[in-house]
């Protein structure tokens, strides 16, 4: 039998090595899958979290998967240190994008410098407008955040279909359910010249790094992890919970929007629909696997960019089907999420005696 | 008359898998764990209902291989998170995520198929009675096991010494253990019965509702009844409610719509969802009442210290 | 740029690692001479309905050629900002054709068509071309019409179901279709719609399709993907139309006839164009007459006099001596649509976004 014991201080080699750790878990444990599929895993393996990293092109692709799971998930962390629970930001996300791509409709043909950034800010202020109201109705109502925030993503996402099938519907579009193709002055610039690979990208390293320095040296960095971890300590020492919760749905909910202004400015350069994929919803994984902390979040959403572009490399190459992706990932999630044990924790052998081997050694 | 019955039999299907899911959430929250995983479970569990049922040729067998594959769903969450204190939220996430993805790869074979209907229990005498005998009486057996569910749920929580552990734990884990409850056992033995619950819920849609398999088939309903725990502010009878509440106005607006409601549908679509918005503010607006029922434990992660 | 040259580094050093693995990595040259041939699909090939027909095509598509093909399809791509990676990857491969076969394809089609020149695209359902972009869709409203006369003889409730996803023209122009098509035999005959606001949702599906059933429709009509309405018809004994595919396995007593999207035979034909050097890019409207549209035969809940007649309308749609929209036709508000003997031309078609008169309820913007 084994024991776990807490460790003094968390480990740091730890916490280095077991992301290493759960990949390779990951990779045994696929070897089985797909091997129980007759699929080659070895190949399998490549493709999925090697040959994604051999080309530019894939690369290019990864930044761009992963500036919106990273814009959201810096966002979630500050308010999940909080015990904020934004679970909607997937609504704010779609909300942003829609206020974004509205005013790039507006503005339509109208060059400028100023162009992208009020659209920038038009989708900020709609992604932090649509996490007002769970803040406001919490603050105001002491009603519960997350079943409200979940519940406008439904209402969010049905909105974009009315303003797409109704008033912002393309002119020339045959009265299908689509915008306008934004004009140049409304696209974000590319970052890599015969990529989609944006300069939001670079944003989201720079916000990752302004909340770095935030909870590192700001007050407001301590406040929300006081009022997370003890809310009536927090109170005492003249912390507000209220503004805690404002300040963490105004922050999450601007960088959610913020990502789906540059999603549908990016990318997608238009209003359709389909834009709402989910990340709001994948970031959240985004957040815990980076341990809510910045840079965590920036390899997350990296790493788990990269397994859906491998995914698809996987489908295309040797017909995997989609849902032995899924199937995939959510192994390698359950993966790094159960190694993360050993940063915090030994596992001891409870019949071992003082001085025999642990498996707490880096 | 007959349409006014015919309405309140649609709410009754389409809220009866928002009650299986609820509930088995409920019991889980209350003991201070926080699955959002309902969505996959509910997903394994349509498809091991629908898998058992036409392999085995009994309706009662998909029933029990839906709850076991549900359970088997909520002991891997269990693991992970009881035993391997992996954090809650992100596991439950990576649940749904699994659950999906496994569905539909072992669901291939299972699509496109047909089960044997489910037939109605019919009490000769009461379901033949006008108006009240086709609403009451005369569903398929699920129905009643849900609303069993509840009531059993409700009295098992208020009444019995275990009800009255699992809200302890929930409230203060650490104070329970103290006391010598064993925490993690209480919380194994609730996900599990959590999970069963979303896989009679899935069940529900592949077998009753629909009835067939397709994968995504679930739609976003666990998602709907981890809303509803909290609507219910983690009160048995109010997540009925809330199931039933949510269930009637999709329904209606369906039925408005035919009926010639001239509004836009999506706008339509949203009432649900804003509903329940609306509700829920005005119950907590009492703020006594509200916080008091939240475990204030929930989603926190216990260590046996000693 | 500098970013890109330390990309290079970075890539240079796993290449190295790549040799490792060379065993696998030889797969793509010896395979050169075949014609490559890509299918990108909005939904799981398993959907039974829109996205499996498009892969009953491809099957075709290797049936036909055999060897000299090579066939690849991505299940699942999501209408949003992922369809331009994936089809992007699918020409860097070196597919030579590729069919993107959902209307949300269409931008990132095109932008990637850009990109490779020598590529061939097929988009189905979109408006846009290129010279190396073609589109096709199929007149579905050619089979809804008739299907449309047979339900207005079957209706004993004269009142018809129909579950719409989304009001675009596609659907809209369903809709009239199948109520123009019984109206032309039961002038009584109603329609009611329910939109139900999502493609794919099958508990949802079958809740409106019960609410229709509840308010006395007893034949239904869908337009969303699921077999839900199917399955319900079955249960409570009415009629409905298959869609998209042959659902017959879901509603063995339900299904009076089907409208199957028949792909085959139009990318076996492009695949065959590509092959010979004569591929142009085309805008391919195919209905009943070149079999992209097909009915399976009337089931025996369709008494022989109703089916002589639904298949006499069709004969006529086949050999073009009838269009369904054909005036004189005035729109829901009453204003004139098509004049006297006017026949609609296919841009308005493919744009309708108003009810004919006689369709009850208002047509959401």
């Amino acid at each position: 039998m084994f024991r776990i014991e807490p460790r003094k201080e968390p480990s740091r080699a730890m916490a280095y090595a077991t992301p290493f750790l759960a990949l390779l878990l990951t990779i045994l444990a696929g070897f089985v899958l797909f091997a129980l599929l007759g699929k080659d895993p070895l190949k399998a393996t490549w493709i999925i979290f090697i040959e994604p990293l051999t080309t530019l092109y894939s690369i290019s692709e990864m930044m761009v998967k992963a500036t919106p799971l990273i814009l959201i998930g810096i966002g979630l962390a500050l308010g999940f240190r909080a015990g904020v629970w934004n679970i909607g930001a997937e609504g704010q996300f779609t909300m942003g994008a829609l206020t974004g791509g509205a005013m790039a409709l507006a503005l339509y043909q109208i060059e400028g410098f100023w162009v992208l950034p009020l659209i920038c800010l038009a989708g900020i202020f709609g992604g932090m407008a649509w996490a007002a109201i769970p803040a406001l109705l919490r603050t105001r109502f002491n009603t519960n955040e997350i079943l409200v925030s979940l519940m406008l993503v439904y209402i969010a996402t049905l909105l974009l279909s009315i303003m797409v099938h109704g008033p912002l519907r393309s002119p020339e579009g045959m009265n299908f359910p689509e915008s306008r193709l934004f004009h140049d002055a409304a696209l974000m610039p590319v970052l890599i010249e015969g990529t989609r690979a944006h300069w939001g990208f670079i944003v989201a390293l720079l916000v990752a790094l302004a909340a770095y320095l935030l909870l590192r040296f700001h007050i407001v960095g301590l406040a929300l992890k006081v009022v997370g971890q003890a809310p009536r300590a927090a109170r005492f020492a003249g912390f507000s919970e209220k503004r805690m919760v404002w300040f963490s749905f105004l922050v999450s909910g601007g960088l959610a929007g913020l990502a789906g202004v540059f999603e549908a400015t990016g990318p997608v350069g238009q209003l359709v629909p389909a834009l709402p994929v989910g990340y709001g919803f994948t970031a959240i994984i985004v957040a815990f696997l980076g341990r809510l902390h910045p840079a965590g979040i920036v390899v997350g959403g990296l790493l788990l960019a990269l397994t859906y572009i491998g995914g698809e490399s996987a489908q295309i190459s040797m017909q995997l089907p989609s849902s032995t992706t899924r199937v995939f990932q959510g192994l390698l999630l359950f993966f790094l999420l159960t190694t993360d044990i050993l940063v915090n924790y030994k596992i001891k052998s409870v019949r071992a005696r003082p001085g025999a081997i642990t498996l707490n050694r880096p | 008359m007959d349409l006014l019955v015919n309405i309140m039999l649609g709410i009754i299907i389409a809220a009866t898998p928002l009650v299986f899911a609820a509930i088995g959430e409920l019991i889980v929250e209350k003991s201070g764990v926080l699955n959002l995983g309902v969505e996959g479970m509910m997903i394994v569990g349509a498809l091991a209902g629908f898998a058992a049922t036409i392999e085995l040729g009994s309706f009662w067998a998909g029933i029990a291989a839906a709850a076991l594959a549900g359970a088997l769903m909520a002991l891997l969450f269990a693991v992970l998170t009881q035993s391997l204190l992996a954090n809650q939220v992100a596991t439950g996430l990576a649940l749904t995520m699994f659950g999906l993805g496994l569905a539909a790869l072992l669901g291939q074979r299972y699509s496109g198929k047909s089960a044997p209907e489910v037939s109605k229990l019919h009490i000769p005498g009461l379901s033949e009675l006008p108006i009240v005998g086709p609403i009451l009486f005369g569903h398929d057996a699920m129905v009643y096991l849900a609303v069993a569910l509840v009531a059993v749920t409700a009295w098992f929580l208020k009444n019995t010494r275990q009800g009255l552990v699992i809200r302890a734990i929930g409230e203060n884990h650490d104070a329970a253990h103290a006391i010598g409850h064993p925490v993690i056992l209480y919380r194994y033995v609730a996900l599990m019965f959590g999970g069963a619950c979303a896989g009679l819920g899935g069940a529900y849609l592949s077998l009753v509702q629909t009835p067939f398999w397709v994968e995504n088939m679930t739609a976003g309903r666990g998602w709907i009844a981890l809303a509803l725990v909290v609507f219910s502010a983690w009160r048995p009878w109010w997540a009925f409610m809330g199931a039933y509440l949510f269930g009637g106005i999709t329904i209606i607006q369906l039925h408005g719509q035919g009926m010639g409601l001239d509004i836009e549908p999506q706008l339509l679509a949203m009432l649900p969802y804003i509903a329940t918005i609306i509700v829920l503010v005005l119950i907590s607006s009492d703020r006594t009442k509200a916080r008091l029922n939240a475990p204030a434990n929930l989603g926190q992660t216990f260590f046996k210290s000693s | 740029m500098i970013l890109s040259n330390m990309w290079k580094g970075l890539t240079g050093a796993l290449m190295a690692l790549a040799m490792f693995f060379a065993a696998n990595a030889v797969m793509a040259a010896s395979h050169a001479k075949k014609l490559k041939v890509a299918f990108v699909y909005v939904g799981p090939v398993g959907d039974h309905g829109w996205t499996y027909q498009h892969h009953q095509a491809m099957k075709a598509v290797k049936a036909k050629f055999g060897d000299k093909v090579e066939t690849t399809h991505v299940e699942n791509v999501s209408e949003g900002p992922d369809a331009e990676r994936v089809i992007q990857q699918l020409a860097q491969k070196g597919n030579d054709l590729i069919f993107t076969t959902s209307f949300g394809f269409m931008n990132p089609t095109l932008k990637v068509a850009k990109r490779f020149p020598k590529v061939k695209f097929e988009h189905a359902t979109g408006f846009k071309r290129a010279a190396n972009v073609s589109t096709y869709n199929t007149r579905f409203y050619e089979g809804r019409y008739v299907a449309g006369v047979a339900a207005g003889k079957l209706t004993k409730t004269n009142t018809i179901g129909y579950i719409a996803s989304f009001p675009i023209p596609e659907v809209v122009m369903g809709i009239n279709a199948s109520y123009l098509g019984a109206k032309s035999v039961n002038p009584d005959v109603k329609i009611k719609v329910i939109w139900v606001s999502t493609w794919f949702d099958p508990g949802k599906e079958a809740a409106a399709a019960k609410a229709l059933v509840d308010q006395g429709a007893d034949i239904l009509f869908q337009h969303t993907d699921s077999p839900a309405a199917m399955k319900l018809a079955e249960q409570k004994g009415i009629l409905a139309l298959g869609q998209a595919s042959d659902m017959k396995a879901f509603g063995p007593n339900a299904q009076y006839t089907s409208l199957v999207n028949d792909w085959s035979g139009y990318s076996i034909s492009r695949v065959q164009a590509v092959m010979d050097g004569t591929w142009k890019s085309t805008n391919t409207w195919g209905g009943l007459k070149d079999g992209m549209l097909t009915m399976p035969k009337w089931s025996a809940k369709v008494p022989a006099d109703v089916a002589k007649l639904a298949d006499e309308v069709k004969a006529k749609i086949i050999a073009g001596t009838f269009h369904p929209f054909t005036g004189p036709l005035k729109k829901q508000d009453g204003s004139v649509a098509l004049k006297d003997g006017e026949v609609i031309d296919d841009g308005a078609l493919s744009g309708m976004n108003y009810y004919v008169e006689g369709v009850d309820g208002s047509l959401p913007k």
